[in-house]
């Protein structure tokens, strides 16, 4: 299932990956709620899914050597297409989100769908990707503060009679 | 050979709603929900996670309530889901320096950048029982929370006191076996073991682990760097043309350090063991270090001499699905199997009674002659 239409320059495609993210990294209540309060909602369309599958992730030996398998994930996708509010062509959005969540997965199609629209493009990325940024960057920045808190300075007792 | 056995149905469905009552407790007791498990027991839900080699935490607590907290039967149940699903691909590897550690200590170097960060550790605790759990606010951090933690094997490779973790040169990133896709054929890749270690029994790779400390295998260990935090997970799709972020894992990983004393060609110096595991898994993580340095004698021209060095022994017994299937199956019925054994047994005893009837009757006579003998020479 290919996509038509989307640019694959360098600005789209940060955008496009930096939505993902923020999409990824929310809940499923979060995007419900952003959804339900979008104005002029068109019409949705799956095409596919949502749908589980897996990916297997892969690590490298070392850190950064040979890569591996190291097991694998679930992912659940979905591609959509939107009608209506002044869509005439329609649009689409694809989705993959890890976790086994249809609702999740099928809402950030509908927004990735949306950012892909010259006239919601500005609209999605005020209304639903920096405010899903801000909330993940407070709860990224509290659980390292947290984590910061437990360092430790060890100090060696030095033998005696050395 | 085992012969199927029919019938029975309505003793087993009855031994299923038995089952389900004995995993219910007392009725006006709440039951606890899959949200909670995966919340408060997130260190079982990794170890369900990481041996069913399949990571979502809902789906890992789901299948440790359905049996009732029995890990391996949560492990299969895991692995027998992730069969019914289509594989949509293979990520990119994930990069475990990406993103801040919650955890990340070293045994080796007291003081490095970034520092000891001890994390959600039950290091250092009393180990007292208690009554009743409570939970305190942590209090802010005094350090700076912006510290770069440069990996600690990095710090010994400026001097090429420890081995590079790829070659310097015709390096080709060459694709890892993958074991569920391919028949297991050994000797294997590290890269396939390490697949299979990680996804092994967490108590097997321990006592391995241990049996190398102890003598059994050549390893002087040390923690390099252990490190327990997430990782962003990204999916080249295919549809859409480029790699997209899908969400975050959390991960644990151990770097260990082992002494080399050098060969004929290669100068002393440090070699590695490594180990990465799903979820909050310290101890897998480091027992998979220590069996993944003892498996790489070959490659250090080390004696085999003991079980953790042994690649065939340590990967074919490493998968507790595996273990279990084959252990518990004797409990199923064998009883045309075992009527073949009955009817062999008792013949090998009456062969048996029949040779010593024989040998008796002969040493019966033989007695006879003997005192005979005597009587006459008296």
């Amino acid at each position: 299932m290919s996509e038509q239409g989307r640019p694959l320059n360098k600005r789209a495609i940060y955008e496009r990956r930096r939505a993902a993210r923020a999409l990824a990294g929310a809940s499923h209540d979060e995007l419900a709620e952003l959804w339900d309060a979008w104005e002029n909602r068109p019409e949705v369309t799956y095409l596919r899914g949502p749908e589980a599958g897996l990916v297997m992730v892969q690590g490298r030996i070392g850190g950064t050597g040979d890569r591996f398998n190291l097991g694998e994930a679930t992912v659940t996708r979905a591609t959509v297409m939107l009608h209506g509010c002044g869509l005439d062509d329609g649009a689409s959005g694809t989705s993959y989100i890890l976790g086994s969540h249809p609702g999740h997965a099928g809402l950030a199609a509908v927004f990735d769908a949306l950012l892909a629209v010259p006239a919601q493009h500005d609209r999605v990325l005020a209304e639903v990707i920096e405010p899903l940024e801000r909330r993940q960057a407070e709860r990224d920045a509290a659980a390292h503060s947290d984590a910061r808190s437990t360092v430790v300075d060890f100090f060696t007792v030095s033998r005696e009679h050395e | 050979m085992y012969v199927a056995v029919k019938g029975g149905e309505k003793a087993i469905a009855n031994a299923h709603a038995l089952l389900a009552k004995r995993g219910r407790g007392t009725a006006d007791s709440p039951r606890i929900g899959y949200e909670q498990v995966r919340d408060q027991m997130g260190v079982l839900v990794s170890r369900v996670m990481a041996e069913g080699s399949l990571y979502d935490p809902d789906l890992a607590a789901k299948a440790l309530l359905q049996a009732q907290g029995d890990v391996l039967e949560a492990v299969t149940l895991l692995r027998s889901y992730r069969t019914t699903l289509p594989r949509f691909g293979i990520t990119p590897a994930v990069d475990t320096a990406g993103l801040p550690s919650e955890r990340r200590v070293s045994a080796t170097f007291k003081d490095i950048p970034g520092g000891q960060q001890l994390g959600a550790t039950f290091d250092y605790t009393h180990r007292l029982l208690v009554d009743e759990l409570e939970t305190t606010d942590v209090p802010p951090p005094d350090v700076p929370v912006d510290e770069p933690m440069p990996r600690v094997a990095a710090l010994l490779g400026v001097d090429a006191l420890i081995e590079s973790d790829r070659p310097a040169e015709g390096w080709t990133d060459p694709d890892p076996g993958d074991l569920t896709r391919e028949p297991t054929v050994f000797p294997m890749t590290r890269a396939e073991r390490l697949q299979a270690l990680s996804r092994g029994d967490e108590g097997f790779l321990l006592s391995l682990g241990y049996s190398t400390q102890r003598g059994f295998g050549n390893n002087h260990p040390f923690v390099g760097e252990v490190r327990v935090g997430e990782v962003e997970v990204e999916f080249e799709v295919p549809e859409i043309g480029h790699a997209m972020p899908i969400g975050r894992i959390e991960v644990t990983e151990c770097e260990m350090v082992n002494q080399f004393v050098g060969s004929a060609d290669v100068a002393p110096q440090f070699t590695r063991g490594y180990g990465l595991v799903f979820g909050r898994a310290e101890r897998k993580a480091m027992s998979m270090s220590l069996v993944d340095r003892a498996l790489r004698r070959d490659e250090f021209g080390e004696r085999s001499v003991s079980p953790a060095q042994d690649e065939e022994f340590v990967i074919a017994h490493s998968d507790n699905v595996q273990a279990t299937g084959f252990v518990e199956h004797l409990k199923l019925p064998h009883y045309v199997d075992f009527q073949a054994e009955l009817v062999l047994i008792r013949k090998l005893r009456r062969e048996f009674q029949e040779r010593q009837a024989t040998r008796e009757s002969a040493a019966h006579d033989s007695t006879r002659e003997d005192t005979n003998r005597l009587e006459e020479n008296a």
